[in-house]
């Protein structure tokens, strides 16, 4: 075999080696959406954010338009600070709401926005004014077992 | 009472040969590191080898792949349809082909398939003594023989471990979406959804690079330090193929906590 037969083979190989690590990156991974230095950055202040992870998405009507970049705890008022950020693409109104929502029952939690009317739009490092904490399950049973047993009157013994 | 002086004998020998060996593998590798940036330039080695050891394991590694995958997604799907959920198929066999299985069972048939052979090659040359020749040449046989044969287990490892990745994805996209009846569209967007490109995919890749390097290693030195008989050369390969087998799953499990407990 001659060396220009080596040489086919072996660039046809590392071709197709190439190819497959693409594959990966933008069919099995999502590099597309791995663009988390672009967009700009809001904060959102939250009571409670249940299970929120970094990199979780941030949705409004159901699309993604960002990603949570960083939880943290604000050491004088306690409340969780969540970073957002979101695409450059997407643009939200001063009044818009975010809150802490559950994909499915037993899913993941991701962050909810939903756009008010004001005309202005926030801007890089803004703070979201309204926010709505997630929802944790055991507040909630404890929330109905309370008002069931304030409903019927306790049987003197 | 000799006999119990015996026994510690026996096991400070087996001892003593085997720290000798390693430091001798050490050396080794210091040498060959040494010698690899003039190797680099030598193109016209280094394919020669990407072609024997790369380019002929292409088919075993893709056919492997295939039947990995396709088992996976049967697997798979019988426990998650139990639950209800087998659109997510594609996220488990993605995530352990491209975490795991790819590198893993990429390194165990590199090592049957092509490092054995370059263990055996290396071998036979020690014994028909023509690294000796080379040698008296004023040929470095380190630089001409040993490091494009190492560097060719480096560079094809990766690219065979993500051919074999891909190779298995699709067999699962045969069974789970061809032939099971799974969403195509939630095949692929649960997978991209939970695959991330530098936790899994360049951790898996890392991680096989990793692997290359030390299955390249285990074969050149078995081969160079061959004892020159026939029985020599087959305990050799024999060897190569069980230390490398066993280094790459003990690699896996090191590699696989630092990457994915953190260093801590």
């Amino acid at each position: 075999m001659n060396r220009s037969r080596f040489d086919f083979a072996v660039g046809l190989f590392v071709a197709i080696g190439i190819l497959a690590m693409v594959f990966m990156a933008l069919k099995v991974g999502n590099l597309a959406s791995f663009d988390s230095g672009t967009g700009y950055a809001l904060e959102a202040r939250f009571d409670n954010i249940g299970g929120l992870k970094v990199r979780a998405p941030v949705k409004s009507a159901g699309v993604v338009v960002g990603r949570v970049e960083s939880v943290g705890l604000d050491g004088e008022t306690y409340e969780a600070v969540a970073r957002l950020r979101i695409y450059p693409t997407f643009r939200f109104s001063k009044d818009t709401i975010a809150s802490i929502l559950t994909s499915g029952l037993l899913g993941e939690q991701y962050v909810g926005l939903e756009s008010g009317g004001d005309p202005v739009y926030l801007a890089n490092g803004d703070r979201l004014g309204k926010t709505q904490s997630a929802m944790i399950l055991e507040k909630l049973i404890s929330q109905f077992l309370f008002s069931k047993a304030a409903e019927t009157p306790a049987k003197a013994p | 009472m000799t006999r119990l002086f015996a026994a510690i004998e026996t096991l400070g020998q087996s001892v003593t040969r085997r720290v000798d060996r390693l430091g001798l593998a050490a050396r080794f590798s210091g040498a060959l590191f040494l010698v690899l940036w003039i190797c680099i330039r030598r193109t016209t080695l280094i394919i020669r080898e990407l072609y024997f050891s790369g380019v002929r394991s292409l088919s075993i590694i893709a056919v492997s792949g295939l039947f990995v995958g396709m088992v996976l997604a049967v697997q798979g799907y019988e426990v998650l349809q139990r639950y209800g959920s087998g659109e997510s198929l594609g996220v488990i066999v993605a995530l352990s082909l491209v975490r795991e299985l790819g590198p893993v069972v990429t390194a165990l048939l590199f090592a049957g398939r092509a490092s054995s052979a370059v263990t055996a090659e290396i071998g036979l040359m020690r014994a028909t003594e023509q690294l000796a020749a080379m040698d008296m040449m004023a040929v470095d046989p380190l630089s001409r023989v040993i490091a494009p044969r190492f560097l060719a287990a480096i560079l094809s490892m990766p690219l065979l471990a993500a051919i074999f990745s891909t190779a298995g994805i699709f067999g699962a996209w045969i069974i789970g979406v061809q032939l099971i009846g799974i969403d195509d569209g939630a095949f692929w967007s649960q997978m991209q959804a939970s695959v991330d490109v530098r936790i899994d995919v360049l951790d898996g890749l890392l991680k096989s690079v990793v692997f290359g390097t030390a299955v390249g290693l285990i074969s050149v030195f078995e081969g160079y330090f061959a004892a020159p008989t026939a029985e020599g050369i087959s305990s050799a390969t024999t060897r190569t193929v069980v230390i490398s087998s066993l280094s790459v799953l003990l690699l896996d499990l090191v590699l696989t906590v630092m990457m994915f407990r953190g260093l801590s």
